[in-house]
């Protein structure tokens, strides 16, 4: 197993009270794999990757433990994860193409974040360049400015960056959302090119879009407002989902040629419950059209088959 | 009516600004009322630098934009604001539109100032109100909140919410869905149908082809700043002409269909280009005339019209934009 993480629960503090974004979630990720984590926006996807990485101040460690590679990782402690971060876990994050520094030329920026990490820019060069190749990026780029790129070149940029000292785990917190299908694709392909080349060990891939999950990932997660609702192999979440959840954000997707003067699609109705004083049980119950008496009681998250686990009285 | 007739656009770059890039190639097109447009073209080929000219948020390097007939290319100061009333956009990066020392809703409160000086307050919250469910936000959950507070989601749809405030004509929506999840997605698009239902024209920028095909009436394809190919949706999607276009449907990821073997390799990223051998319509309409010579009602858009309002371009211009492709 490359990661272990175990009852993890992080809350974010605010005024109004605690806002439970992640409430116990259990789950392992093996050497190689490429883990899809999917999920209606809100639902905690971002937070838990970033507690894996860096805890925000306003994050509130409740219990929990991970471990990679067979080592504690401390994520609760900022300073002692810096062993850490970046060499062995490390993270595209979310909007990580608009937090580039408009006004630093990007070998500059980068020359910095190495020498944070007491690497001399000039030396991994080439070794960036040869990367910059591979991902199909002239490099020139390092004598441009982000806002010269655009939104693909960016991401391929970060994503080059964020493996350059072949990381253990990658966490890549929707990574292609902001793209066209064919960077898209392309950006997609990267990353399983950059596991197999073994730039990485595996890799966690955040985002709401099940069929580029359903393209590169072996094991697809699903979460819903905090917690997990499913992890299985990809072609089984696909082809037969258990959770009331999967099933209808896979129905959501659109069926190629619908047009909407012939027939209106239509999403999930309701909204997620807020995760300031989420409801009791199963947090799913508002919207779900199976919902019984016994789903005021919370499901556990079983395994009904080897590597398919599932949170729903209905599915146990 | 929104017409852009052969617009181009150079940014300067270099040192000095010494070079010029040409973002965008005369580019032709309308965005009538009561339909959706889709504009549709890979990172850089000039998407959101056409809707930024359309917003007047960057200048016009050639060719000319009007609005129900006018030159809307120069205006200034008063004309401009009252352009601004019937034409407004929404981007694709929430975070950058939101300043973060500000509550979430201060967007909309800078409306007020701008377009509704004199309303009462009763008035305000229930405009504010309804242009809030329009867009599926509950008023109790993204009021009062900080940006950070907030989904990236949530700050999407409030920002077409904003625009919604004012009783626009043409609505500039660019990748404002790449940033919501699937099934919300769908909501959105469906309120862009609610919203071409009630007379307003939208140019819906996306990424998302399956749900361009799903919401559009046309579709514009875009490569290196110029048009490709472009007509009604259900001939683009179904008889592509164009091989870019084909090459897009083709990336579409699907549920049920893998994109075919992932290679070790990663060649997959280098930048299409059409094979050698790819016969080229535009010149075999135009034959013995190599260049951007206009079809009829198109001031040197440099395509062709090769079924009724179904048009294609060279497969392989010259840096000039003559054609360079080879007959069919
Ligand atoms: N302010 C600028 N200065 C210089 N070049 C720019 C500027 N803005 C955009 N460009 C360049 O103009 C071209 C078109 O960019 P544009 O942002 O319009 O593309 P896009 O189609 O919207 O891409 P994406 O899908 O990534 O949003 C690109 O080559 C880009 O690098
Ligand atoms: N800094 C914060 N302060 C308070 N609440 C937050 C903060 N960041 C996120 N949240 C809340 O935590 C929940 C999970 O958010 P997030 O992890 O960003 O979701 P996702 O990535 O799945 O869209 C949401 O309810 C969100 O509003
Ligand atoms: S536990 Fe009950 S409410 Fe929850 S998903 Fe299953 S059936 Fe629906
Ligand atoms: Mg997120
Ligand atoms: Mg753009």
């Amino acid at each position: 197993m490359s990661l272990q993480v175990t009852d993890l629960r992080v809350y974010y503090r605010t005024l109004a009270g605690d806002v439970q974004a992640l409430d116990g979630v259990t789950f392992g990720v093996a050497d190689g794999e490429i883990m899809g984590l999917a999920g209606e926006s809100g639902c905690g996807k971002s937070t838990l990757g970033n507690s894996l990485i860096r805890f925000d101040p306003r994050m509130r460690y409740i219990e929990g433990h991970v471990e990679l590679d067979g080592l504690d990782l401390p994520i609760r402690d900022t300073n002692a994860m810096n062993d850490f971060r970046f060499s062995a876990v490390s993270v595209i994050p979310q909007y990580a193409m608009s937090a580039l520094n408009p006004t630093r030329k990007i070998g500059k920026m980068i020359g910095e974040l190495l020498a944070t990490k007491d690497i001399d820019y000039q030396k991994v060069r080439p070794e960036i360049e040869r990367r910059l190749d591979m991902v199909g990026l002239a490099r020139d780029v390092l004598t441009r400015y982000p806002i010269e790129l655009s939104g693909g070149m960016k991401q391929r940029m970060v994503m080059v960056l964020s493996t350059l000292l072949n990381p253990s785990l990658l966490i890549a917190d929707e990574i292609t959302s902001a793209l066209d299908v064919s960077t898209q694709k392309a950006v997609a392909q990267t990353l399983v090119s950059f596991r197999d080349h073994e730039f990485v060990n595996s890799m966690m891939v955040i985002t709401h879009d099940m069929s580029i999950l359903y393209q590169i990932a072996d094991s697809i997660t699903v979460m819903y407002a905090g917690k997990l609702a499913e992890k299985a192999p990809t072609s089984v979440i696909i082809n037969s989902p258990r959770h009331p959840y999967s099933q209808m954000l896979i129905a959501s997707l659109p069926e190629v040629g619908v047009r909407y003067a012939d027939k209106h699609l239509t999403g999930i109705p309701g909204n997620p419950p807020s995760l300031l004083n989420p409801p009791g049980g199963c947090r799913f119950r508002a919207r779900c059209p199976l919902a019984f008496e016994k789903c005021l009681e919370e499901p556990p998250f079983i395994e009904l088959a080897p590597g398919h686990s599932v949170a729903c009285w209905k599915a146990v | 009516m929104l017409t852009l007739d052969a617009v181009s656009k150079s940014y300067k770059v270099g040192t000095f600004g010494g070079k010029e890039l040409p973002a965008v190639q005369n580019v032709s097109f309308e965005v009538a009322p009561g339909e959706v447009v889709s504009l549709i073209g890979e990172s850089g080929s000039g998407k959101t630098t056409v809707g930024k000219m359309i917003l007047r948020l960057i200048g016009i390097s050639g060719g000319q934009i009007n609005l129900d007939g006018n030159d809307i290319s120069a205006i200034k100061g008063h004309d401009l604001k009252a352009y601004y009333r019937k034409v407004q956009g929404v981007f694709q990066d929430p975070f950058s539109s939101f300043n973060p020392m500000f509550k979430a809703d201060h967007v909309l409160g800078m409306m007020r100032d701008e377009y509704f000086a004199g309303i009462s307050a009763a008035d305000w919250t229930s405009k504010v109100e309804a242009s809030l469910q329009s867009v599926s936000l509950n008023p109790g959950q993204v009021l009062n909140k900080y940006p950070h507070q907030l989904s990236g989601g949530q700050l999407q749809r409030l920002l077409i919410a904003r625009a919604l405030l004012l009783d626009i004509e043409i609505l500039v929506a660019d990748e404002i869905i790449s940033m919501l999840d699937a099934s919300t997605r769908i909501d959105v698009v469906n309120l862009l149908g609610d919203l071409k239902a009630r007379g307003l024209g939208i140019l819906f920028i996306t990424h998302d082809l399956s749900l361009g095909n799903y919401i559009s009436e046309r579709t514009v394809i875009l490569r290196q700043g110029r048009i490709v190919e472009m007509g009604a949706t259900p001939g683009v999607f179904g008889r592509p002409l164009h091989p870019y276009t084909r090459m897009l449907i083709d990336s579409v990821p699907q549920i049920h269909q893998k994109w075919g073997q992932i290679e070790a390799g990663l060649d997959a990223t280098t930048v299409w280009a059409p094979a050698a051998t790819e016969p080229c319509l535009y010149h075999a309409a135009q034959p013995g005339s190599a260049t951007t010579a206009a079809p009829a009602g198109l001031t040197g858009s440099g395509l062709v019209e090769v079924e009724d309002g179904h048009f294609v371009g060279c497969v392989q211009p010259n840096a000039d934009g003559t054609c360079g492709g080879r007959p069919a």
